[in-house]
């Protein structure tokens, strides 16, 4: 028996052949002609702004988004195993799973009575 | 045979698994070039034009002129980017994408013609298939928030952000209603997914899960009417503005491709994978189900799920960032996890013993009431306090015209002094040709 990951090894293997070759593949191919105006940053037509050093700020919400959604995926992540062995860990599994949900729901309604779910 | 997976892949070796993989990566690629001609076309009709009819026959070689362009395209690098980076998140986009396929079965064990070889549709399979289906779409993000980034540009730096924001909202709700097919099926590999689904196909007792997931993964895939990251009218095209030739082609072919994956992983664990439907699997004690007619199945429910992302689009508008943010976050994860909550509670009743159907009934009554009543006595939101008198506004600060902040408000314009125009038409004349335009003509 073979182990079952060498399959998707083989297919990553091609996968970046293939996404290798592709640009590799238009930079040969394509035309090469400079022009200062064309390699500017895309604003409209109008002199780009300066680029802000390290990268510039982002609304906070955004970092709200991600934490909520670290939040929650592990929330997914920690049911899965036990949505594959339901049937074996029966009452206990099902009342601890409820309790997890529960405990979790509890932050979420947090969250959202104080306004971190309005995009505003 | 491989613990807790179905289909039997003993007789694989090393070239197998390297000829079904570049099968797997001519698939894909012959698909995207159809799919975006399959969109072009339909989308067109919908909008009563013909689309694309120029280019061979019903203009099926259109997309491959249109990739045969970008590939002799020149390839530029703009001068603000940063340089590794800003090459590299294209690659990580399609690499991604082209590897979710690996465990999508296409059919049962199929038998070579002319030989007495037979090997599974599938490349692999193994018993978290579905968990590596989650981590290539999850990595797959990493190609839109470093090619946004690396750009050195205002748009594509937004777009990243929002796709970002986007794609991992509505990754949770996609979680959370693949949650349902695991305690359907007790098991992780879509092989076993789909032997599961030999009597019924699991988006009948799973229908809101399988609402859930369609939602979401029409989100997950940046497409209308979720396509923010994209929204032409704010942000041109969003992280692949600064993008052209084969890296924005990258890009492109990433997004079809992720596509075709969630339409894929959709058939494969809610509409019954390979399996035929239901007239059908019964003709000659389900002859149709074994051989090489379950690729036709499989083929036919993905492209079903593809014109439905393309109806979608064709009727459904844009959706503002804050109304979509809201829908995912507040709409789809409650209703996941509710959902969740009522269907364990009833496998675990409907799996033990002793009890009736009537308590379960009852028990799915007393949640309905719970729920109802929860709904109805939520306490309303609070009336918003009175605002602030407006604050003095210089409508041209500094030299410019500026808009007014919020709390401020703008001074009345010198033309509201005017006296409005008055028609000098009699008014009966004037009530007559309102009420109807031909009575004037006659």
């Amino acid at each position: 028996m073979t182990n079952p990951y060498v399959p998707v090894l083989v297919l990553m293997a091609v996968a970046a052949v293939l996404a290798l070759g592709g640009v590799g593949a238009s930079a040969v191919i394509g035309p090469k002609r400079y022009n200062r105006a064309k390699l500017e940053a895309y604003e409209c037509g109008i002199m780009p702004t300066p680029h802000a050093v390290g990268g510039g700020r982002l609304p906070i919400k955004y970092y709200l988004v991600a934490m909520t959604f670290i939040v929650f995926d592990i929330e997914v992540v920690f049911l899965y195993p036990w949505a594959v062995n339901f049937a074996y860990l029966a009452a206990y599994g099902l009342i601890a799973a409820l309790t997890f949900l529960a405990l979790i729901t509890v932050p979420f309604v947090y969250e959202w009575r104080r306004g971190g779910f309005d995009w505003v | 045979m491989i613990p807790g997976v179905h289909a039997d892949f003993s007789q694989d070796n090393g070239w197998t698994f390297l000829v079904k993989a570049v099968l797997i990566l001519v698939f894909l690629l012959t698909s995207v070039l159809v799919a975006i001609w399959f969109e072009r076309k339909v989308v067109g009709r919908m909008q009563v034009r013909p689309g694309p009819n120029v280019h061979g026959p019903f203009g099926l070689l259109q997309s491959l002129a249109d990739a045969m362009k970008l590939l002799l395209k020149e390839d530029m690098t703009v001068t603000a980017a940063d340089k590794v980076v800003y090459l590299l998140a294209p690659m990580i986009s399609v690499f991604c994408s082209l590897l979710v396929f690996a465990v999508v079965p296409f059919g049962p064990e199929v038998r070579l013609p002319f030989t007495d070889w037979s090997t599974p549709a599938q490349l692999t399979d193994f018993p978290v298939a579905v968990l590596y289906v989650l981590a290539c779409a999850s990595v797959g993000v990493y190609g839109i928030v470093l090619g946004g980034w690396s750009s050195g540009s205002t748009y594509p730096l937004l777009g990243s952000v929002r796709s970002t924001a986007q794609v991992i909202s509505y990754e949770l709700a996609m979680g959370l209603s693949l949650v349902s097919v695991f305690i359907l099926a007790g098991t992780m590999s879509t092989s076993s997914i789909v032997n599961e689904q030999t009597g019924r196909w699991f988006f009948i007792p799973l229908l809101p899960a399988f609402v859930i997931y369609v939602i979401s993964m029409i989100g997950e895939t940046n497409r209308l009417p979720f396509d923010l990251p994209e929204a032409e009218g704010e942000l041109v095209s969003g992280y692949m503005t600064e993008y052209s030739s084969m890296k924005f082609a990258w890009f492109f072919l990433a997004e079809y491709i992720n596509m075709l994956n969630v339409s894929a992983v959709c058939v494969t664990l809610f509409l019954g994978g390979w399996r035929a439907p239901w007239p059908l699997s019964a003709i000659n004690d389900g002859m149709l189900n074994t051989g090489w007619w379950p690729l036709l199945w499989f083929l036919v429910k993905v492209w079903l799920l593809m014109f439905v992302f393309v109806w979608v689009r064709g009727t459904l508008l844009r959706l503002r960032y804050d109304q979509f943010m809201v829908f995912g976050w507040k709409v789809l994860i409650p209703a996941a996890l509710g959902w969740l909550v009522v269907l364990s509670v009833v496998q675990y009743v409907r799996i033990g013993d002793g009890v009736s159907q009537t308590t379960l009934i009852g028990v799915l009554v007393a949640i309905g009431v719970v729920v109802v009543a929860t709904v109805m006595f939520w306490p309303s939101k609070k009336v918003a306090p009175a605002a602030p008198p407006p604050a003095e506004f210089d409508a041209f600060a500094g030299g410019f015209p500026v808009p007014p902040m919020p709390g401020q408000e703008l001074p009345p314009s010198p033309r509201a002094r005017r006296r409005p125009v008055t028609v000098s038409v009699d008014a009966a004349d004037g009530a007559d040709a309102d009420s109807d335009p031909q009575e004037g003509t006659r």
